[in-house]
């Protein structure tokens, strides 16, 4: 099985979100980047599948040069090789994002033969767009479907087998021809920490890098630009304008004690609000 | 004059789904905005009956397609059916629920008109370009952003509003439609269904949850909240630490990349309140933080607190519990 999986460098935020001072991005000066979690286990389940079944990996950003440390951390749990599209300025929108894909996996398939599978986290942890996926499917024209936590092959190895949670609960299965595209989610696996041995070797690999500029939607550019290039008269979009934290109702807690000694008071809270009453 | 609001319906069990029904709300301020025509899709055989309720929310038109192929989920056969009305009745705007399926048909919508789209829009003001807040980050972060193109695509974040049927009910005129799929829209479809496993009360539906941290310490450890949570008829969750370090299953997850959960009362134990970890709980109708650290972000969100060891809080209450039950 040949597979590439489409990563992307996200702040690593924790309790509290700090914008810059343009509103236009995440203050990441005291953070530092993970790949998204979705993503993270697509990177361990194409590990996975080529120790199994044979074939090669390889992992894919667009992003800032800075994203080629994303790249590494794949290889370090085993990734053969990384392709960084190299973006400078602002960020790109998700029609201009999954065209630099497509092209690129058109390009990387020339050179490498196809890819079975393209892996993608079902949505970006950062933004949350729910399509660069299905739009570099349909811009290949393979079959796609996302919320993937379980993947497994026919006897013949032609098609995969990928399951889904349903929205009632239970799971629906899906059966697909290869090559195909899958959005797949954290619970697929539990991705195994890069040992040192991993990371020493990811050094050594190379990163195939793009240069691809700034967006061609431009950072505050409305409507396409001159050199929408992959996009196929694709209208780019949405635009950013600014970011901004919502406005949160919640106040400071109560505090109803400390330690074990606090336990009547939280009982007597338990049966105030009702919880306790059976 | 602007092309009509399309809204595209998800149902099950003969009924509009519950954010399906915010979507049109939703909608329905947008056809305000407009002066425009609120019309629906409505996917599947026998599914007039889903569409006939439309009208207490605010349809005119409902576009049915009864065709056996669209019963189960089908994404590209389900945006394919969408293009279908989209091309018939020349929408300003194809508004759908922000679900997992609402996001995923919207994107094959998008992607093959070659238009833009929205995911978890909360707010939108027509205009020359239209402009419309979304949700990022779960929710954690909103983003003002501009949309040109000729049909707005938009998927509505899940209770972003309410779904409210109209004062004036009316009746909808239902049109039968048949969609244009082509065989490679019907490859990726449903080919079989496990039932859920009904084991005790679910984490999602559960009205008191026990969620455990890193501060529970180890899989162990959660002996102790399992206890609490059997005490108050509830289930236990956990944060993404507890997850990827195994001690819980992933199902048992909430969050971002987890559940949402929605309980009468949240005691997150030893949890620190990432934004990640707040977008999966906020919506509980109380929170109790049990944590060592009273500067921990948790203490912001939460509505009562005890500052002290999880492993001395925890079973101190199930105990007390237990006594004020025991006959005297
Ligand atoms: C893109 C992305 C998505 C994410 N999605 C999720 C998600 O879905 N769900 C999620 O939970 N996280 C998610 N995370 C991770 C999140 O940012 C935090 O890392 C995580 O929630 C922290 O888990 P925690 O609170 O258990 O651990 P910590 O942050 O380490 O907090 C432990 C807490 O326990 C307290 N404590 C320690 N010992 C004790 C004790 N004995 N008694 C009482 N209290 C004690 C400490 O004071 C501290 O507050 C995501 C992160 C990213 C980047
Ligand atoms: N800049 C990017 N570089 C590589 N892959 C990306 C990028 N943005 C999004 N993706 C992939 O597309 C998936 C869906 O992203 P989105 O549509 O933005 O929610 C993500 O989980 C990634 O796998």
């Amino acid at each position: 099985m040949n597979i590439l999986v489409c990563v992307k460098r996200v702040p690593q935020t924790g309790g509290r979100i700090v914008l810059t001072a343009d509103g236009q991005a995440i203050d990441t000066k005291f953070l530092g980047h993970t790949i998204s979690p979705h993503e993270e286990c697509g990177v361990e389940e194409a590990v996975q599948i080529v120790e199994k079944e044979g074939g090669s990996s390889a992992v894919l950003t667009l992003g800032p040069a800075e994203a080629e440390e994303q790249l590494r951390d794949a290889m370090a749990i085993g990734i053969d090789r990384a392709i960084l599209l190299e973006t400078t300025g602002g960020e790109w929108d998700p029609v201009s994002t999954a065209g630099a894909i497509a092209e690129t996996v058109e390009a990387q398939e020339a050179a490498h033969g196809h890819f079975d599978l393209l892996f993608f986290g079902n949505e970006a942890a950062d933004t949350g767009d729910y399509q660069i996926g299905v739009r570099v499917a349909v811009a290949l024209g393979r079959p796609v479907i996302n919320g993937i936590k379980d993947i497994w092959f026919t006897d013949d190895r032609h098609a995969v087998l990928a399951r889904r949670e349903a929205p009632g609960g239970g799971w629906e299965t899906y059966e697909l021809p290869l090559p195909v595209v899958l959005g797949v989610k954290e619970g697929l696996n539990l991705p195994r920490y890069p040992s040192v041995p991993g990371r020493l070797r990811a050094k050594k690999k190379e990163v195939e890098r793009v240069a691809l500029g700034s967006s061609p939607s431009g950072a505050l550019g409305l409507g396409a630009g001159e050199d929408s290039a992959g996009l196929g008269g694709a209208v780019p979009g949405p635009t950013k304008l600014l970011l901004r934290l919502p406005q949160e109702e919640r106040s400071a807690a109560e505090v109803i004690g400390r330690g074990a000694e606090a336990a009547p008071a939280v009982v007597d809270m338990l049966e105030r609000i009702g919880v306790l009453a059976r | 004059m602007s092309g009509p609001v399309l809204a595209f319906i998800e149902h099950a069990g003969g009924e509009p789904d519950r954010l399906s029904l915010e979507a049109l709300a939703f909608a329905r301020s947008l056809v305000t905005k407009l002066g425009a025509a609120l019309e629906a899709v409505v996917l599947g055989s026998g599914v007039e009956g889903v569409a006939g309720q439309l009208g207490a929310h605010g349809v005119g038109a409902a576009h049915v397609a009864t065709d056996a192929r669209l019963d189960d989920f089908a994404p590209a056969a389900w945006g394919a059916a969408i293009r279908t009305i989209v091309a018939a009745r020349a929408p300003a705007a194809v508004v759908v629920a922000g679900s997992e399926r609402g996001n995923e048909v919207l994107a094959h919508v998008a992607a093959r008109l070659g238009l833009p789209m929205a995911a978890n829009v909360i707010e939108v003001t027509p205009g020359n370009s239209w402009r419309l807040v979304r949700q990022r980050w779960a929710g954690s972060l909103l983003e003002d952003a501009a949309l040109d193109a000729p049909i707005r695509l938009l998927s509505v974040a899940p209770h972003a509003v309410a779904a409210a049927p109209t004062a004036a009910t009316s009746v909808p005129t239902i049109s039968t439609f048949a969609p244009e799929l082509e065989p490679a829209d019907l490859v990726a479809r449903v080919v079989r269904r496990e039932p859920k496993a009904s084991a005790g009360v679910s984490l999602a539906d559960a009205k008191v949850v026990v969620g455990g941290g890193r501060g529970v310490g180890s899989a162990a450890g959660f002996a102790n909240l399992e206890a609490l949570a059997k005490e108050l008829g509830g289930a236990v969750g956990g944060s993404r630490v507890v997850t990827s370090l195994g001690w819980r299953p992933h199902s048992d997850q909430i969050g971002q990349t987890g559940l949402r959960i929605a309980p009468d009362l949240y005691i997150a134990c030893g949890i620190s309140g990432a934004i990640q970890h707040i977008v999966g709980c906020k919506a509980a109708k109380r929170i109790l933080a049990i944590n060592t650290d009273p500067d921990s972000p948790i203490m912001a969100v939460a509505d009562y607190a005890v500052i002290g060891d999880l492993g001395a809080v925890v079973p101190a209450i199930t105990a007390e519990i237990e006594r004020r039950r025991a006959p005297a």
